[in-house]
C-alpha cells in the first residue's frame, strides 16, 4: 500500500537547488526498515540521513526516502580496542557526545578516525560518501576505518559485509552513495589520540607556490587545510591562509565539548546577503586577520578546528531561495599546481567568487570504495550562489579543466556533473553498477547511469 | 558516580527513549519495560554505552493485569524502589477507524487510561513509603477539550490527568511528587504514519529535554513545548457555537 507513506516536498539537499516530491518512511527499528522496504510497491528507494549532501545524490524525486535518523542506537563499544558498532543513523555529533573522549587503556583518548567538515552527518552517510577530512594524509578516507557493514538488500535481505566476506559488496557500499542497499549497521575502528586539544598554526601564503611549500613542510602535522582568496588575481592568484594542527597530550577532561549551534539562520532570506560586496569585505578581513606577522599559533578544542561552520545552524539558507552549488574536485599531483591555478583564474575572471574556497592536499593512502572520491592530489572545494545559467556555464568551464588534468568531482557535492565526466573520473563505475540494489536509485544515479554518453561528450566538447 | 534509579514503562516510545538517554548520560540505573523485547534489547545496549550504570529490561504487555505483579517484582530485583518512574506507554490510533468501533474504543480507553492508572497505583504503593521520588506520566494536550479528530484518545488522557490531579492531592506533603506531562503533537513514527505534521510538531529530543528539566525541578504540570499551555487555554475557552465551526 504505497499510499501509506506520507508525502513531502521539504526534503532538500544542503545546496537547496533541486525541489522534488518524495514519499517518506521513518523506521525506528531495523524491522520497521525491512517492513518499509517490503511494502515499497513500485517506488524506488534511497536512504536519507541528515541531508548534508549538497546536490542530488541524497534525493530520489517521486520515489521513497527511508529516513535513517530513527535508527540511531549504539550497539557495542569495546573501550580497549576502540571498536564501535552502531546503527547507521547515529550522527557523528552523537558520537562526539558519547564515545569520543573516552579513555584508552594506555592513557590516550578515543577519537573519530576521519571527520568531514561537519559533525551533522550520519555514520551511514559517512560510509556512503566515503568522506575524508583534514587528516587525509595520515588517515586516508573514512572507509579505511570501517570494519564491517550490515546491509539490507531488496533482493537478498540482510547481508553482513567485511573486506573478506562479501568483499565486493563491502567495497561497493563504501562510497556507494546509498545505492547498494540500506546500510543498517556500521562497525568502526576509532583512532587513539593523546587528547582533544589541538595546537593550531595559521600561516599566510602569497600564492599557490607558497601553498605547496607549506603543504610539503607540514608532514609532521595531523591536520592541514587552506582557505584561498578566490577574488585575488594576477600575482596574488592563489593567496590564502594555511592551517595545520596536531593533538596535544592531556586527554579529554576540561576540554570544552560541542553543544548545539549558538547561532542559527531561522528562515531563508528573500535575497541572499552573500553577494559580491560582502564577499570582497569578507575576504579582505580574513586576509588581514593574521596581522603583520602573517602567522599565529593557538590552542583550540578539536571540534572547533574541525567544524567551524557547525557553530551557525542552517547556514545554507544564507544563499537565499535559489540555493547554491558546491564544486569539489581532486586533481592528481603532477597536474595539480597548473590545474588549480587555471581553476582559480577562471573563477576570478568570471566574477562569481566563492565564499568558501578550501584547498587541501590528499595523500597516497588508497580509498577502499569502488566509487571513493579521495585520491592522491590536490582538492579544491567551492560554493557558488545559484544564479542559473551563468553559474552552470562557469562550472562547465571548470569541468573541462578537471577533465584535462585527469581529475574527478565529488558526487556528495554534485548536482550537475555530466555523465561523461563521472564515468571518466570513476573508471570502476561499470563494476559498481552491477552491485546496485535493483530497488534503489537516486536523482544523481539516474543522471549519470542512464544518460546517453555520446550526447554528453558532445555537450562537453561544445 | 551513580545517578538516580529510573524505571521507564513504555521504554520503546520515542519520547521515553530520549528521556532515558538523558538519564543514562547522568549514570542512572535503569529499568525498562516494553512489549517488544527485540527493540528493548537494542535500546538497553545503547543506553549502557551512553553511560547508564546499569540497565535491566522486562518485556510485558501493560494491558494484561496479570503481568503487573511479575513486572514490579522484576523492578524490585533490578533497581529496588526507583527514585523516578516514567509512565510513557499509549496508543494514538486512527480516530476515524476507532470512533464507530465498539471494541476499538474499549481498547484505546484501556491502554491509555485503565492500564496506566493500574500501574501508577501499584507504583505509588511502593514509592510513597520512601517519602521521596517522582512519578512522571505522559498525558496529552488532547485531553483538554474533546475534539472530533481524537476525542476517544483525548478522553482517556483527560481521565488520566484527573487521576494524577487527585493522586497529587492525596500525596501532598508525602514527599512523592506526581508530574503530569502534556506534550503537543510530537514528531514520532506514530504521528508520521497518520500524516500529522506542520510547524507546531516538536521533536522528541526537545520534549525529552523539557521533561528532564521538569523532573529535576519537581514540577507538577508540564506543557511541552511551552506554547501549548496558551494554545490550549484559547481552545478551552472557545464557546461551542464557534468551536463547532472549526475543524480541529
Amino acid at each position: 500500500m504505497v499510499s501509506r507513506f506520507p508525502e513531502s516536498e521539504t526534503h532538500l539537499s544542503w545546496g537547496r537547488v533541486l525541489r522534488a516530491r518524495h514519499r517518506i518512511a521513518r523506521p525506528s527499528s531495523p524491522e520497521a526498515a525491512e517492513e518499509a522496504l517490503a511494502r515499497r510497491g513500485g517506488l524506488s528507494v534511497l536512504a536519507f540521513g541528515l541531508g548534508r549532501s549538497y546536490g542530488d545524490s541524497c534525493l530520489n524525486p517521486d520515489g521513497l526516502l527511508i529516513e535513517t535518523r530513527g535508527l540511531d542506537r549504539l550497539l557495542a563499544f569495546d573501550p580497549t580496542r576502540g571498536i564501535l558498532r552502531a546503527e547507521a543513523g547515529v550522527s557523528l555529533a552523537d558520537l562526539l557526545a558519547t564515545v569520543v573522549g573516552r579513555p584508552t587503556p594506555d592513557g590516550g583518548v578515543w577519537c573519530l578516525p576521519v571527520s568531514p567538515g561537519t559533525r551533522f552527518v550520519t555514520l551511514g552517510g559517512a560510509v556512503a560518501n566515503d568522506v575524508h577530512g583534514k587528516n587525509h594524509g595520515v588517515a586516508g578516507s573514512f572507509g579505511r576505518h570501517v570494519r564491517a557493514l550490515t546491509l539490507l538488500r531488496s533482493d537478498r535481505g540482510r547481508v553482513e559485509c567485511t573486506p573478506e566476506h562479501n568483499g565486493e559488496l563491502f567495497r561497493a557500499t563504501i562510497g556507494g552513495l546509498g545505492l547498494t542497499g540500506l546500510i543498517l549497521e556500521v562497525t568502526l575502528q576509532l583512532e587513539r589520540v593523546e587528547g582533544l586539544l589541538l595546537e593550531v598554526e595559521e600561516i599566510r601564503f602569497e600564492d599557490l607556490e607558497g601553498f605547496y611549500r607549506l603543504a610539503e613542510e607540514s608532514a609532521g602535522w595531523t591536520y592541514t587545510v587552506a582557505w584561498v582568496d578566490c577574488l585575488a588575481r594576477g600575482r596574488n592568484l592563489g593567496r590564502g591562509i594555511f592551517s595545520r594542527a596536531r593533538h596535544l597530550p592531556g586527554g579529554a577532561e576540561h576540554v570544552e565539548r560541542p553543544g548545539p549551534p549558538r547561532l542559527s539562520v531561522p528562515v531563508t532570506p528573500p535575497l541572499s546577503p552573500l553577494g559580491r560586496a560582502s564577499l570582497t569585505a569578507f575576504n579582505a578581513l580574513i586576509w588581514r586577520r593574521l596581522g603583520l606577522a602573517g602567522r599565529r599559533v593557538r590552542t583550540v578544542p578539536w571540534h572547533r578546528f574541525l567544524y567551524p561552520l557547525d557553530s551557525i545552524g542552517a547556514w545554507n539558507r544564507l544563499y537565499g531561495p535559489r540555493g547554491f552549488w558546491q564544486y569539489q574536485c581532486v586533481v592528481p599531483p603532477a597536474e595539480a599546481p597548473r590545474a588549480v591555478a587555471r581553476l582559480l583564474e577562471t573563477i576570478a575572471h568570471s566574477g562569481q567568487g566563492s565564499f568558501l574556497a578550501v584547498l587541501k592536499t590528499m595523500g597516497p593512502l588508497p580509498s577502499p570504495g569502488l566509487l571513493s572520491f579521495p585520491m592522491e592530489g590536490t582538492t579544491l572545494a567551492l560554493d557558488f550562489p545559484n544564479r542559473g545559467s551563468p553559474t552552470l556555464e562557469l562550472l562547465a568551464r571548470l569541468d573541462r579543466i578537471v577533465l584535462e588534468a585527469g581529475g574527478r568531482l565529488y558526487p556528495a557535492k554534485d548536482g550537475r556533473m555530466p555523465a561523461h565526466l563521472f564515468r571518466v573520473g570513476f573508471p570502476n563505475w561499470r563494476a559498481f553498477a552491477e552491485l546496485v540494489d535493483p530497488a534503489f536509485s537516486s536523482a544523481f544515479w539516474r543522471r549519470v547511469d542512464t544518460a546517453d554518453e555520446r550526447a554528453q561528450v558532445m555537450e562537453l566538447a561544445a | 558516580m551513580s545517578g538516580p534509579s529510573v524505571a521507564v514503562f513504555g521504554a520503546t516510545s520515542a519520547i521515553a527513549e530520549q528521556v532515558a538517554r538523558r538519564f543514562a548520560a547522568r549514570g542512572a540505573r535503569l529499568f525498562l519495560v516494553a512489549r517488544d523485547s527485540a527493540r528493548l534489547e537494542r535500546i538497553a545496549a545503547d543506553l549502557a554505552i551512553r553511560g547508564a550504570a546499569s540497565v535491566h529490561t522486562h518485556a510485558a504487555d501493560f494491558d494484561d493485569a496479570a503481568a503487573l505483579g511479575p513486572m514490579l517484582e522484576a523492578m524490585g530485583r533490578s533497581v529496588g524502589v526507583p527514585e523516578i518512574a516514567l509512565v510513557a506507554f499509549g496508543t494514538l490510533g486512527d480516530q476515524t477507524a476507532i470512533a464507530r468501533d465498539v471494541d476499538a474504543v474499549g481498547r484505546v480507553l484501556t491502554t491509555n487510561f485503565v492500564s496506566p492508572a493500574r500501574l501508577i497505583t501499584a507504583l505509588v504503593e511502593r514509592m510513597e513509603p520512601e517519602g521521596r521520588g517522582l512519578v512522571a506520566v505522559l498525558t496529552s494536550v488532547a485531553g483538554e477539550r474533546g475534539r472530533a479528530s481524537n476525542y476517544v484518545y483525548g478522553s482517556a488522557k483527560a481521565g488520566l490527568s484527573t487521576f494524577l490531579e487527585g493522586l497529587r492531592h492525596r500525596l501532598a506533603g508525602s514527599g512523592l511528587q506526581v508530574l503530569d506531562i502534556r506534550p503537543g503533537p510530537v514528531d514520532t513514527p506514530m504521528t508520521r504514519e497518520l500524516g500529522l505534521g506542520g510547524p507546531l510538531l516538536a521533536s522528541a529530543e526537545r520534549v525529552a529535554a523539557d521533561i528532564e528539566r521538569a523532573i529535576d525541578r519537581r514540577r507538577s504540570l508540564l506543557y511541552t513545548p511551552w506554547f501549548w499551555r496558551w494554545i490550549m487555554l484559547g481552545i478551552r475557552t472557545l464557546p461551542e457555537p464557534i468551536f463547532h465551526r472549526l475543524q480541529l
